[in-house]
């Protein structure tokens, strides 16, 4: 692989984690409990998919052979979409997306901060935009954590059972590979593995204040990085590039 | 042939402070802070913004805004781009936009994010803008659009907008 063709992976692999978990936020537009938390997950949607849209741009500029974010995420397949596993779980119930989002923004939080110091200049500067965002998002689902796990009874199961389901994803965020070894050496990517501790500490404190106990199993899915995803992305991706791929050149 | 532009970057810049936010109409995009680099090249000209949150759509609305205007001018090229860094923060916005946000029912951000208290992560204490007063209280951290919160006075009972500080 030369050095344009890792970066360009490198800028799949975050624009579609972004776009994926973008879409989530968005399928809970009208749906939301209250008004007030269906406007925020559509707000924290929005900022993904702005996220998303400067790492797709960029991702193109590199490849260099002048596709545009949207042709970078309307036509693809499944097997051709890098993101984070954690990103495409259904939204289940709320407990659900607020525990996947939990440990997503918890991540990104700290990606963001190393990236900042990136020496690619473009990837710094979507580093520092992101760290603003992810404040917020990070913010809004470990309030609810405590929220709802140091809540009712029936609120703490729900929030404990989400723990649960989402966990075996959470090691995925932390993979390396060639790639990002590649990228974190020369100082453009982030070495993800030294986040974990970070990241665990984060995990610990909110679970803690929320009554929530952390999973024993330690057994984690692997496979985003070579296109293998769970059976939700690809139903996922059915219903988000219909519109774009019968009518190529609908403009709105 | 054509005439050859003699606009200036500076007449441009005087045309751009003309173009509103499509989100807060009573301040401009200069005023906000989002444009942040004007280069004319024969024909051509390259403008670079930053956007407010990544994902506003309001971004879109003034990339057509300012392409329609310079056309107008005579531009045969526009080039928008992107600058991502340094990211746009609330401190750019003057002390006069500030007051035109609070006149339009638009709390302004509090400060700076030099602040103690932004550093910090705590809540501001923000004050309303139709009866001043800082009994005020944050109904909910996303607002109408992805910079603002939505707020309500404990005194007057008027819910309103407070523009986050980032």
């Amino acid at each position: 692989m030369t050095a344009q063709e890792i970066l360009f992976q490198y800028c799949l692999r975050m624009g579609d984690t972004h776009n994926v978990l973008a879409h989530r936020m968005g399928e809970w537009c009208t749906n939301g409990h209250i008004l007030e938390e269906d406007i925020a997950m559509t707000n924290i949607a929005l900022d993904h998919i702005g996220t998303s849209r400067a790492w797709l741009i960029y991702g193109g500029d590199v490849e260099g052979k002048g596709r545009t974010e949207d042709d970078l995420a309307f036509h693809r397949d499944e097997r051709s979409y890098f993101n984070m596993l954690i990103t495409e779980l259904p939204n289940g119930n709320f407990a659900d997306t607020i525990a996947r989002n939990f440990m997503f923004d918890a991540f990104a939080l700290l990606y963001y901060s190393e990236l900042a110091n990136s020496s690619d200049e473009t990837l710094a500067g979507i580093a520092q935009k992101a760290i603003k965002e992810a404040k917020y998002h990070l913010k809004h689902s470990s309030n609810w954590m405590v929220r709802l796990g140091d809540g009712t009874e029936e609120s703490h199961q729900k929030m404990q059972i989400a723990i649960n389901e989402v966990w075996r994803f959470t090691g995925n965020m932390f993979e390396m590979d060639d790639i990002d070894q590649n990228l974190a050496d020369a100082g453009i990517g982030v070495d993800c593995e030294k986040l974990k501790d970070a990241w665990m500490s984060t995990i610990v404190n909110t679970l803690k204040d929320a009554t929530l106990t952390i999973p024993e199993n330690n057994y984690m899915l692997t496979g985003s990085k070579k296109g293998v995803h769970t059976e939700a992305l690809g139903h996922m991706l059915a219903e988000m590039q219909s519109l774009a791929r019968a009518y190529p050149d609908a403009k709105w | 042939m054509k005439e050859p532009i003699t606009i200036t970057e500076l007449e441009v810049w005087k045309v751009l402070e003309q173009i509103p936010d499509p989100e807060i109409p009573v301040i401009s995009i200069t005023e906000l802070g989002v444009v942040r680099d004007v280069k004319i090249e024969g024909s051509a000209i390259a403008i670079k913004i930053t956007p407010t949150y990544s994902g506003c759509p309001a971004t879109n609305v003034f990339e057509q805004d300012i392409k329609t205007e310079m056309e107008k001018l005579g531009f045969e090229q526009v080039n928008i781009s992107f600058q991502y860094s340094p990211a746009w923060t609330t401190d750019w916005l003057s002390e006069e936009a500030r007051e035109k946000l609070r006149d339009f029912g638009i709390a302004p951000p509090e400060g700076t994010t030099k602040d103690k208290k932004f550093l910090l992560g705590e809540d501001p204490t923000v004050k309303c803008p139709q009866c001043k007063s800082t009994n005020t209280v944050m109904t909910s951290q996303f607002g109408s659009t992805a910079c603002k919160s939505l707020y309500k006075c404990q005194d007057c009972l008027e819910p309103f907008d407070y523009f986050k500080c980032i």
